[in-house]
């Protein structure tokens, strides 16, 4: 397949996830579009790595290690983040980032 | 002995570290003591290198101590140069420098004992700064020298910082100083230019090439002359001097009178190449000693301070000295210089005799008749007044006479002029004399009461001075009285270079016992004139009219400065104060304030707590970047 129908996906992907960030209100959504984000660049990753080392420039995988690394810290990402959307819905009872909009008290 | 002639500058800053640094804590004998005998060790010390200079044959030696300046071609050593010269004016500071210092001790003893000691570590430094300023090898020690008086002169003449008239005559000295050196300055810089060296021998060895008239000699000529019309209290820079008579009377004879003053004459005097070379400025040196000397004589003729009229004194017999330098007569200016030094001294510490005895009274309407009370003081100041007034056998005699031969052999009307202010010295000086010394008491019964002739630490120097301006003139003796005039011999060397280039002037014999003889008797005339007028001087308190009052005002030369100068001055500052400071500067940096102030608060407005917002700005920015990074 060639590389540009990853990249289209890949695209799409990414702005879906922009526009989610932006647009909703639920932090749990926001947060799932976060991960949309990291994989889209995920994708297009893998698919550079694939393209290259198909045209013999660089050892398979070499690149895909990199995919990897964006995986665990995404992981750790979520780990926190979700911590936090917990301790937010205990103390406001909700997961609306609006009500959100004075750190302080 | 010349490789010690370090320890002449040493001494004295010894002495002024001493009294400086433990003003809190000597008691006032140490601090005389540690003042005078630093400034005699200089002068025993000097007394040496004068005897080996003495010698014949001697050639001018310089001692380098280590290398001040180096930059590219130019190196200036702070190095000391001994010759004939340096080692004469050696002699008349430290010499006259002692006396002085002895004389303070007892003068300023009601001093508290840290003024005391600050006034004595001033006196100190001004003897250092003035050894610096005659022993330096180049321009630029010279000019360190230069620096150094006049701050002390400043500090000395507002030594009574309290009264705030003192205050102002000190900041006037040292402005109108600043004036003229800033012209010495200048004239360095343009001897850096076109020699690239300001020690003496090698600018005056490439001097000498460009021949006579030529337009950077006279350059460097005129602004060195500016520098020593500020210092020498010359036309249109002296008014400064008479005011300088605010400080303490002892300070008027070291600096204001015998020395520093002097600093300008010794310049010209080094530089005699420069100036054999460069006779249109020359001219202009005459001319202007010329006119000082006749107009600082009218105004002294009715001044009625007593250290006022010594000032104007001063003033006058410094323009002498500049006509002798402009006439080419550089050995009699010195000569004079000397003379001077004796005489003056001798008349400051005579007036600061009287005027201590009179509790601080300066007028001399409020004196008279003071002869008997104080017989040495009315001798020696008698034997001043005949020294300056021109009388034979006297030293002013020769000196001035010199003086006035050498200009008469140049142009009759410097003769006639110089003349003509000589004979105004005369009566001044006796007009003085008379009032002071002669007629009756006119002060108060409590002064009449407290009258009495000075101690000895006061009395045992204006002897010596007596002496000393009574026979200082023989060493300078003209040839036409059949002897070898000594000082002429001595400082022959110093002239020699300058010797090719000038245009000799030889009056015969008879010219000279001619003008000798009409001189005398024209000044013995104006003693009679000035005895008959104020012999019986009575203070009928009326005040003069006409041209007389012009004078009491001195010209009202200080008025017109007042006007010309300093009230525009003050007009302008205020304008910048009010106007440009005001409503430009203040403006300007008080709306960057506002304007920031102002910013802030819009965007201030940003900061909404709002999560989304603050996300949708990160992306709007991530595209922008992203946009910018496509374009460029």
């Amino acid at each position: 397949m060639p590389v540009q129908y990853y990249i289209f996906l890949s695209i799409a992907l990414f702005c879906i996830g922009v526009m989610g960030v932006l647009m909703r209100r639920n932090a749990i959504i926001i947060f799932m579009c976060i991960e949309l984000m990291l994989n889209a660049v995920n994708l297009l990753l893998v698919a550079f790595s694939k393209m290259w080392a198909d045209a013999g420039k660089v050892d398979a995988g070499s690149a895909q290690l990199f995919v990897f690394f964006i995986m665990v810290v995404a992981a750790a990402e979520v780990a926190v983040g979700l911590a936090i959307i917990t301790m937010v819905y205990r103390n406001t009872k909700s997961v609306d980032i609006n009500i959100l909009n004075r750190l302080k008290n | 002995m010349i490789n010690l002639v370090w320890l002449v500058p040493f001494l004295p800053l010894l002495g002024f570290l001493v009294n400086g640094l433990g003003r809190r804590f000597l008691s006032k004998s140490i601090v005389g003591f540690v003042g005078s005998s630093t400034v005699l060790a200089a002068f025993v010390v000097s007394l040496l290198i004068f005897f080996q200079v003495k010698t014949p044959g001697f050639t001018a030696q310089v001692v380098s101590l280590f290398d001040f300046i180096s930059v590219g071609s130019l190196h200036i050593p702070f190095a000391f140069q001994v010759d004939q010269l340096s080692a004469l004016f050696l002699l008349i500071i430290t010499g006259v420098g002692t006396l002085i210092h002895i004389y303070s001790t007892s003068y300023m003893h009601e001093e508290s004992n840290e003024s005391f000691a600050r006034y004595f570590a001033y006196l100190n430094l001004f003897v250092f700064s003035m050894l610096i300023l005659v022993l330096g090898a180049n321009y630029v020690m010279m000019f360190i020298g230069w620096e150094g008086v006049g701050l002390c002169s400043y500090l000395l003449i507002g030594f009574w910082f309290k009264n705030t008239s003192y205050n102002n005559a000190a900041k006037k000295a040292f402005i109108m100083n600043r004036i003229g050196d800033l012209g010495f300055l200048i004239g360095i810089f343009f001897m850096i230019m076109q020699f690239g060296t300001v020690t003496f021998p090698e600018v005056f060895a490439k001097a000498a090439p460009l021949g006579m008239n030529s337009p950077v000699l006279a350059a460097i000529a005129i602004f060195l002359f500016v520098g020593a019309t500020g210092k020498s209290a010359q036309i249109p820079l002296y008014t400064w001097l008479p005011d300088a008579m605010a400080g303490p009377t002892p300070v008027s004879a070291l600096i204001h009178a015998a020395t520093m003053v002097t600093a300008g004459i010794y310049m010209i005097a080094r530089s005699n190449v420069i100036y054999t070379l460069a006779p249109c400025v020359q001219t202009i040196v005459a001319i202007i000693g010329v006119a000082t000397a006749l107009f600082a004589a009218t105004i002294a003729l009715k001044q009625n301070d007593i250290k006022k009229v010594l000032a104007y004194s001063t003033v006058s017999q410094l323009g002498y000295m500049f006509l002798a330098l402009g006439v080419g007569a550089y050995g009699a200016a010195v000569f004079h210089v000397m003379t001077h030094a004796f005489f003056k001294a001798l008349l400051f510490l005579g007036s600061g005799s009287v005027i201590h005895a009179m509790g601080g009274e300066q007028d001399i309407r409020k004196m008279g008749g003071l002869k008997k009370y104080m017989p040495a003081t009315h001798i020696t100041f008698l034997i001043g007044c005949l020294a300056i007034a021109g009388i034979p056998g006297f030293s002013g005699f020769f000196s001035k006479d010199e003086i006035l031969a050498s200009a008469f052999g140049v142009n009759i009307s410097y003769y006639a002029f110089g003349l003509l202010g000589a004979l105004m010295t005369a009566f001044y000086m006796f007009r003085l004399y008379y009032i002071t010394f002669c007629g009756q008491f006119r002060g108060t019964h409590e002064q009449e009461h407290h009258l009495h002739e000075s101690p000895a630490a006061i009395t045992i120097p204006l002897i010596i001075l007596a002496v000393l301006s009574v026979l200082g003139g023989y060493v300078g003796m003209p040839e036409v009285f059949g002897t070898k005039n000594l000082l002429a011999e001595y400082l022959e060397p110093i002239f020699a270079p300058s010797a090719p280039f000038a245009v000799a002037h030889h009056l015969s014999h008879s010219t000279e016992w001619l003008l000798m003889g009409l001189s005398s008797a024209l000044v013995i005339v104006m003693i009679f004139v000035a005895r008959s007028r104020f012999v019986n001087y009575q203070d009928t308190g009326a005040e003069s009219t006409g041209l007389g009052k012009v004078l009491e005002n001195k010209w009202y030369v200080d008025e017109i400065y007042d006007a010309v100068i300093v009230k525009p001055l003050y007009e302008l500052s205020r304008f910048f104060r009010d106007t440009i400071e005001k409503s430009g500067i203040d403006r300007l940096v008080n709306g960057v304030g506002r304007g920031v102030k102002w910013g802030s608060q819009q965007f201030r407005l940003l900061q909404s707590g709002n999560v989304g917002f603050y996300i949708f700005a990160m992306v709007i920015g991530m595209i922008v970047l992203f946009v910018i990074g496509f374009l460029l």
